[in-house]
């Protein structure tokens, strides 16, 4: 009996020894920075950003819902040992606490939202909040949240100007963590920075050609209140701004009757929501499916939507091919 | 009056579809629950709605976000579940209850770990499970083909489905039918069940299925009298909650089992068969 502890326990060392070593090991071996992002859309910028001086992981990947999103403990080891973490922030990441608790994670945290005027649930206020902003004060974004007394809409990122706060938030993060690299930081994000101005001029023109009575659209889950605000179109949606709500018979009531009065041409799906409620709505309307919106989630790499500009070059497309004819 | 309660049928079809969906399962739910709840099997709809996980995830990883490839997967995990839980039943020491839950932990943490070995940012079970204003042709052939094969099934077995449930040593002794019979009842439920998570989901499928069996406990007799009383409140129910769900905007789902639900409270209180209200009662003695 002794023998065969001895063993177990000699074993069990041996173990834990070289586990040990092989992290120790792991961490020395490449100088980058570690980062995590949340989801797809942080991952893309980060890495836009950091080029070959960071290592860019993400939580959320490509076609997933961070709504609902379960993290495992592999997503936990690869926390425990970032320097970084990206999140968006505004409610987006429900698990985000409990896993930087359960992690022990000791680096950065980066809400890539600050300085964002958020928006509340269903934009229904009218004024155009998203192109407002230009000294990024948390603070005051805070304080309007609570004053609006309402949840705020997480999707900041689909207005390309908030996309741009993001770019500065994660530029000025990686200097922190990594004065080195801040040229090669600055250089980047300055070019990323133009590209994405360029992008927003073309989603702009775009929307701006169609004629003013289509610009509405009907898709699964209030995901493009800052992308309507910031571009002139109208979004109306069964779900709420979370993927996890049911819809209710009213809403769909609603939304039938609208689409009959408005004449509204298309409804969208999105990549990340099931089907079937706004396929029944198309048919019974007769509106068209006008193809698949990129909401929450890149498309994977064969995609049409693999990176943050990608995505609004295809949204942008859809819209204006669905809406214009 | 009667305009505002069917003004929402006229005017959309989704609501009629509804609708639709709602008697066929009305039809189809209630009498399997009225079995369930006479066999002490009543929590079996929800270990068997975990339990098809593991079958959902097979098909997901083998075929993609097919819709029919995850759910013939789910009904074959379901049914080999509750087979072997009905098997282990009626020749080891243990009962329905104890030989369920073992079955169906184990097929859940089977399906956990089938699932994260792809990736799990993508909720299986939350793209499996539809609802009931999403009804479109395939469903509605789905729930109603389960009513008719239910119903006829039930029809066929019934005299011995009932005997099993008050004794079933007799009839074990008296005829080979037991074993087959209940075993053709758990491919019932399980049919039942998967079609319902697909059409309606889980909420909506299991609360049809046992809330107004169990509410029919209180208004009737007999097996025949309690079936009739389930079907009808389950209809009752899922029209009352469309029509609140349409009028006070809440969902759909949670609003059909709160109007199950409120009329189980109400059974329970004025029930003809042991309703609280009529034990309170002072009565007359007996006297010799």
């Amino acid at each position: 009996m002794w023998n065969r502890l001895v063993t177990v326990l000699g074993t069990f060392l041996v173990l834990l020894g070289v586990s040990l070593t092989a992290h120790a090991a792991d961490n020395a071996a490449s100088g980058k920075v570690k980062t995590v992002a949340s989801f797809s859309v942080l991952g893309d910028m980060v890495k836009n950003v950091g080029g070959d001086r960071v290592e860019v992981t993400t939580l959320v990947g490509p076609n997933g819902d961070a709504h609902v999103f379960n993290p495992t403990p592999a997503d936990a080891r690869t926390l425990a040992s970032a320097d970084i973490f990206f999140v968006n922030g505004l409610g987006f990441e429900g698990w985000m606490e409990r896993l930087e608790n359960a992690s022990g994670f000791k680096g950065a945290l980066v809400v890539t939202s600050g300085g964002v005027m958020p928006i509340a649930m269903r934009a229904e206020e009218g004024h155009d909040h998203g192109n407002e902003a230009d000294e990024p004060d948390q603070a005051e974004a805070e304080d309007h949240d609570a004053y609006a007394g309402q949840v705020s809409d997480p999707h900041a990122w689909q207005n390309l100007f908030n996309g741009k706060i993001y770019v500065t938030n994660i530029r000025d993060a990686l200097i922190a963590v990594d004065p080195d690299g801040a040229d090669v930081y600055e250089a980047n994000a300055a070019k990323y920075l133009a590209a994405i101005d360029a992008e927003d001029q073309a989603v702009k023109a775009a929307i701006a050609s169609l004629p003013k009575a289509r610009r509405k659209i009907i898709t699964s889950h209030d995901a493009f209140g800052y992308f309507g605000n910031a571009y002139g179109l109208e979004i109306i949606a069964p779900e709420g701004v979370s993927t996890e709500s049911e819809a209710s018979a009213q809403d769909v009531a609603k939304i039938i009757r609208q689409i009959r009065e408005e004449k509204i041409p298309a409804v969208f799906l999105e990549n990340i929501t099931d089907r079937r409620l706004l396929d029944q709505i198309a048919k019974e309307t007769g509106a068209k499916i006008g193809g698949v919106l990129y909401s929450d989630a890149l498309s994977d790499k064969d995609g049409p939507a693999p990176t943050y500009l990608d995505m609004f070059r295809h949204n942008a497309g859809a819209l204006t091919a669905a809406l214009s004819s | 009056m009667i305009d505002t309660l069917v003004q929402p049928f006229v005017e959309f079809a989704f609501m009629r579809r509804a609708l639709v969906g709602s008697l066929a399962i009305s039809l189809t739910a209630p009498p399997i629950g009225v079995f369930l709840v006479l066999r002490r099997m009543s929590l079996m709809g929800d270990a068997i709605g975990h339990a098809i996980l593991p079958g959902a995830a097979i098909g997901y990883l083998l075929a993609g976000l097919s819709l029919f490839a995850m759910s013939l997967g789910g009904f074959a995990a379901g049914l080999a579940v509750a087979l072997a839980a009905g098997l282990v039943a009626r020749s080891t020491v243990l009962r329905e209850d104890a030989s369920l839950a073992g079955f169906y932990l184990v097929s859940l943490a089977l399906g956990v770990l089938l699932v994260s070995m792809r990736g799990n940012s993508v909720d299986l079970l939350h793209v499996l499970f539809g609802t009931v204003l999403a009804l479109d042709d395939g469903a509605l052939l789905l729930i109603a083909s389960i009513a008719t094969v239910s119903l006829a099934t039930l029809a066929v077995i019934y005299r011995p489905l009932v005997l099993e449930c008050f004794d079933t040593q007799f009839l074990r002794s008296v005829s080979p039918l037991s074993s087959p019979t209940h075993l053709l009842f758990l491919v019932l439920v399980v049919l039942n069940l998967v079609a319902g998570f697909q059409a309606l989901g889980t909420l909506m499928a299991v609360g049809i299925m046992l809330l107004p069996a169990v509410s029919a406990r209180f208004w009737a007799e007999d097996v025949g009298g309690m079936i009739c009383v389930a079907v009808a409140s389950a209809f009752v129910s899922s029209v009352t909650g469309l029509l609140v769900s349409y009028y006070a905007n809440v969902p759909t789902g949670p609003a059909v089992i709160l109007a199950c639900g409120a009329f189980y409270l109400l059974s329970m209180l004025v029930g003809v068969r042991g309703g609280l209200l009529w034990r309170l009662m002072p009565r007359k003695h007996l006297e010799a």
